[in-house]
């Protein structure tokens, strides 16, 4: 990984691929976020942190068009968001990987993963069920099981598949590592840093700082729904102030 | 042993047609979530473009049938077209809402279809090379039925391939289990929704236009169609394909042997089947557990509350009311009697969906039943008009204490087929019991003792029982039992939390309003002097329903105020054109697109915006 | 004195199992904090406690009393009252009347057909929204409350029906750091005054560490530490569940 403090010159900076500024998030009546602002690089993962109700899987929805919301500025690859709606925004090349899996369980794994396929898109990787059974060997195995048989981790991997079978240019991934074993962790952390290195931009939101830690450039902090800081994941590793205000026990 | 045979064989051709147009309804229920009243009206609209096309080009084997799949097409489109204009600005209303504006669509279609291929009943050429029978044990029996039993399966087994083989039907399956979680994936629901509502109005069209051969076509057909299967797709589970199946064959074979056992109440057998069926598994034969729960009522934010000096003005009102006779004459007497009648009848139902959140849609039940109960006292023991007008509310509220049972257990569309059912269980024991009830001669001659019979005497008499009945229910409105109604459909998991028996309370609001209802059907008998089976039909309950809807869900002088103004339109509609049920049709749907979150919601989004 | 005895209480769903052995006791005084990752059953596991779900295996005693299949309003009515992480109350009536409903519910009065409800136990119920601070809104609507004033409500409606036992899912859900400690304060000293026995769950630590007596930690359905608010701060099996499952 390059450390951007040891080259001579700062490299020109191209626009960020997503750019939120003055997100604000309504689920009913409950006003749940309130100004968040963020970016995303191409090529950059970012994780979104925050505690148990600070809004991560809103901003994450709010961005794909499934909750109520306004924006100052919600731009995607030179285009606004604000007026999409979901499967629009899906088009674009942004996919979505919610924290709950929603795997549909009546359909098999391959017919799971034929729901999210969309055709090629220029500046993405592309995938196919064989490419994505090479990442997720598990998945292979089971090409003709339905949803309902199948462990948290493997809905986990089939989530992620699935989502990549619309070939996005951002993935938006919401606690990925949350009530999965150890091990199927590690894995998972191991397929967020192989997608980067395909050349995916990842925003996650996520709980485990460890997690964070092993995948993400830079890191997001929210609390009751407003952005609290910002900065490189090493930054944040150091900053043990911010820790126990925001995350920590 | 050959005999049972061949009623076997009938009984699984009409399942067969049961099966295509229930398949096309419980397709779209499972991805629209969406009860389609107007289903009926595809299969009845496929019946008549059938006849037309078959008359024209039925003479040989390619043009009958060449004549049956383009019947079958454009219904899809009818369907396609029903989808883009009315459904999809539905999706997120309350179900009562969804319910009505389809049967808007059902009354739109029956005129439009008078009008078309007017009143006479049809009959249609035979399919060529399949006129004759065959000899089955010594029985005969339709070659062309044959063909139908062997369509059923074939259908199926088509449709499985269609949403197990296709991508196009892999993407209805997700979109059925998760709307929200397919467009995050780039599925358009839109598309996909005004695909499936063209599948649907193909196979209801189909259903309808393969009926040709073998029966009349008649524009009473949409409603006979439509609630069968609906008991079919409730039976069978909402939304299951298999279930629509098997649903269909259950019910064709028991309808094929009910009517030599009880040829009285084979309609009844049908429902008493979905009723127990529904007892014993409450999601259906193959349905499962709602995973998201059915579409709420529109939550209610605004307070029930008494208007100031509400008390002085309800005695104005019934002053004005008294005083009356003095200044009208008899025709308008008579409309005033009757509208009286009605207001007694939307208040008991708004009880249920004010009050309790249940929309009921077989609400003309209770006040049938008291109007027949009423009816038959006079008729059958020759009892004078008070001890008859005290029985109507008492076998009313003994109906409902019995079906209410049943209901309550459900709640949502459930609770709304369940309802339905049930009046149609009493429609069919007042069609078809004709030794007790006539038939559809109803019972003539049910006139008021002598000492009301005068127009303004009965005009009091009905005004004091009225007023009565609908200040009895208001102080239950707000007394503590109205209150513990409205926490349960509130917040039902709050009110089991804080110790409210709500199926208890449910259950109770729903003898109270039958009972109510009895009471105006009982003097709605004596107004007018006869019964007849429509007082216990689906469009009475459709009646009553747009009355709660036209004042006002959530206000209590609401039904009245909309059974005045129903009432007045139906009678002035009525007498100035012959189509109003097209013009009732276009009221309700443009009701129920105006005010798609209710009129309160409507009043609500106003004030938001000002 | 009441005690709130559970005992090894089991639960899965569709194979996967979100509540294994779970066994705690509650007495009168105790504040009790349920804590534990976001997926470590805590809501299953009070939704067990409460009678919304049934446990496959475990028991649930209250003063002795088997409170397992036992549906919500019954054991509401032993004395188990309870607070929602989505408050629930009713939003077609005022906030008083909310409050009456309860006080209606307990004194058996509810099948009234007659008396108007409004004016049924309606000092009692300000009393009760005097004590949570809710009192000057008792007319409003309760469908247009603040979030924070809604829990407000809920505490009150929970005290209406004189619990034992007081069983708060994420009472602080929503609300801004100030207003949380607020109401946890007010909940401490109404636990003290009246000898209730409360168990909540919570993600805000400050709350936590702040106010509960003892800590309960959930993770992946199973107890994995139960201390003092000190103790659990300490405790490093607590600080790798907080901060990853890979330490």
């Amino acid at each position: 990984m390059n450390d951007p403090l040891s080259s001579p010159l700062p490299p020109p900076v191209p626009p960020p691929l997503l750019t939120v500024e003055g997100l604000q998030a309504w689920y009913g009546r409950a006003h749940i976020l309130d100004g968040v602002a963020l970016s995303v690089g191409r090529g950059e993962v970012v994780a979104l942190m925050g505690r148990n109700g600070a809004g991560k899987t809103t901003t994450l929805k709010a961005v794909m068009g499934l909750a109520q919301r306004r924006a100052a500025v919600l731009r995607f690859d030179g285009r606004d968001l604000a007026a999409l709606p979901a499967h629009r925004i899906a088009r674009l090349g942004i996919g979505y990987v919610p924290e709950d899996r929603r795997i549909f369980a009546d359909l098999t794994v391959e017919e799971n993963l034929e729901v999210g396929r969309q055709p090629p898109r220029p500046g993405a990787p592309a995938w196919t069920p064989d490419k994505l059974y090479e990442l997720f060997p598990n998945l292979k195995e089971m090409r003709g099981r339905r949803g309902t048989r199948m462990s948290g981790g493997e809905q986990q991997m089939l989530t992620l598949a699935r989502t990549l079978m619309g070939n996005p240019s951002l993935l938006l991934l919401d606690e990925p590592s949350e009530g999965l074993a150890p091990l199927i962790v590690r894995q998972m952390a191991e397929a967020v840093r192989r997608l980067k290195a395909e050349g995916l931009s990842v925003l996650l939101s996520e709980q485990s700082l460890s997690f964070a830690a092993a995948v993400a450039d830079r890191a997001c902090v929210i609390e009751t729904g407003r952005l609290r800081w910002t900065g490189a994941m090493a930054d944040l590793l150091a900053d043990r102030q911010v820790r126990t205000a925001y995350l920590a026990v | 042993m050959s005999f049972l045979l061949v009623q076997a064989l009938s009984g699984l051709a009409t399942a067969a047609t049961l099966f295509l147009v229930s398949s096309g309804l419980t397709i779209v229920f499972g991805v629209t979530r969406i009860v389609n009243f107007a289903h009926g009206s595809f299969y009845m609209v496929g019946a008549y473009a059938g006849w037309s096309l078959i008359e024209r080009f039925g003479g040989t084997a390619a043009g009958f049938w060449g004549s049956v799949a383009a019947a079958a097409i454009a219904v899809g489109c009818l369907g396609a077209a029903m989808e883009i204009g009315l459904l999809r600005r539905l999706y997120r209303s309350p179900e009562l809402f969804q319910l009505l504006g389809t049967f808007g669509v059902v009354l739109v279609v029956q005129d439009l279809a008078a009008w078309g291929w007017g009143s006479e009943d049809l009959l249609g050429r035979r399919a060529p090379g399949l006129k004759g029978s065959i000899d089955i044990l010594g029985q005969s029996f339709p070659l062309y039925d044959l063909v139908l039993i062997g369509l059923g399966p074939l259908v199926l087994a088509l449709l499985w391939a269609l949403f197990n083989r296709t991508r196009w039907g892999t993407l209805v399956r997700a979109a059925t289990q998760d709307r929200e979680m397919a467009s995050a994936l780039g599925v358009d629901p839109a598309r996909l929704f005004t695909g499936v509502l063209f599948l649907g109005g193909a196979l209801a069209g189909l259903g309808g236009a393969l009926q040709v051969p073998r029966e009349a076509v008649t524009l009473q057909m949409d409603m006979a169609i439509v609630v069968e299967a609906f008991v079919v797709v409730v039976v069978g589970g909402m939304g299951s394909l298999t279930g629509a199946f098997l649903a269909s064959l259950l019910i064709g074979q028991l309808q094929a042997f009910g009517i030599l056992v009880f040829p009285q109440i084979t309609l009844v057998l049908v429902f008493l089947f979905m009723a127990v069926v529904l007892v014993l598994r409450p999601h259906g034969l193959l349905g499962r557990a709602e995973e998201a729960p059915p579409t709420a009522p529109a939550a209610v934010t605004v307070p029930l509350a008494a208007g100031r000096n509400a008390g002085w003005w309800a005695l104005a009102l019934l002053a004005a009311m008294a005083a009356l006779p003095l200044a009208v004459g008899d025709y308008a007497l008579i409309l005033l009697t009757e509208t009286v009648i009605l207001a007694l009848f939307a208040a008991s139902l708004h009880l249920l969906i004010g009050l309790g959140g249940l929309v009921s849609f077989g609400h003309a039940a209770w006040f049938g039943l008291g109007a027949y109960g009423a009816a038959l006292l006079v008729r059958h023991l020759g009892a004078p008009m008070p001890l008859a007008l005290a029985g109507a509310p008492l076998l009313a509220g003994a109906g409902a204490l019995v079906a209410g049972w049943f209901c309550v257990r459900r709640s949502g569309l459930y609770f709304a087929m369940l309802t339905l059912a049930f009046a149609q269980i009493a429609w069919s024991v007042a069609f078809q019991w004709y030794a007790v009830t006539g038939g559809d001669n109803g019972i003539l001659g049910v006139w008021p003792s002598p000492w009301a019979a005068g127009k303004a005497a009965y005009y009091w008499l009905t005004l004091a029982l009225c007023g009565g009945a609908l200040w009895l229910l208001r102080r239950a409105a707000f007394a503590p039992f109205g209150y513990a109604l409205r926490a349960g459909r509130d917040s039902g998991l709050r009110a089991e939390s804080v110790g409210i028996d709500v199926r208890r309370f449910q259950w109770m609001a729903f003898v109270l309003a039958g009972a109510a209802a009895g009471l105006a059907g009982g003097l709605y008998a004596f107004a007018k002097g006869s019964v007849f089976p429509t007082l216990l039909a689906v469009p009475l309950s459709v009646d009553a329903l747009v009355m709660v809807l036209m004042g006002g869900i959530q206000t209590v002088a609401g039904p009245l105020a909309g059974a005045a103004a129903f009432h007045l339109l139906e009678s002035e509609v009525m007498s100035l054109t012959d189509w109003w049920r097209l013009a009732l049709g276009l009221v309700i749907v443009a009701l129920v697109l105006l005010f798609p979150r209710g009129i309160v919601g409507f009043v609500a989004g106003l004030r938001g915006r000002a | 004195m009441s005690e709130l005895v559970v005992r090894d209480l089991h639960r899965s769903f569709g194979g996967v199992q979100a509540v294994g052995g779970v066994s705690f006791t509650l007495r009168s005084g105790d504040l009790l904090a349920l804590i534990g990752p976001n997926g470590a059953g805590k809501s299953t596991c009070f939704n067990l406690l409460n009678g919304q779900l049934r446990p496959d295996s475990g028991s649930v005693r209250l003063d002795g009393t088997e409170l397992v299949g036992l549906p919500p309003r019954r054991i509401w009515a032993l004395g188990v009252g309870r607070t929602f992480q989505i408050t629930a109350t009713f939003a077609s009536m005022t906030v008083v009347e909310n409050v009456q409903m309860v006080l209606l519910s307990r004194a058996r009065r509810l099948f009234g057909l007659w008396r108007p409800a409004a004016a049924q136990f309606r000092e009692p119920a300000l009393t009760l929204l005097g004590q949570v601070g809710m009192a000057a809104q008792a007319d409003r609507p309760c469908g247009v409350l603040a979030y924070g004033d809604l829990k407000r409500v809920e505490l009150a409606m929970a005290l209406a029906s004189e619990p034992a036992v007081l069983l708060m899912d994420e009472p602080t859900a929503g609300m801004a750091p100030a207003e949380r400690l607020t109401l946890m304060a007010l909940t401490a000293g109404l636990v003290r005054e009246r000898n209730l026995a409360v168990l909540f769950t919570e993600h805000d630590m400050d709350v936590v560490f702040g106010h509960a007596t003892r800590v309960l930690v959930l993770d992946r359905g199973r107890l994995i530490a139960e201390g003092s608010p000190d103790e659990i701060r300490a405790d490093p099996r607590v600080q790798s569940v907080y901060l990853g499952g890979e330490a």
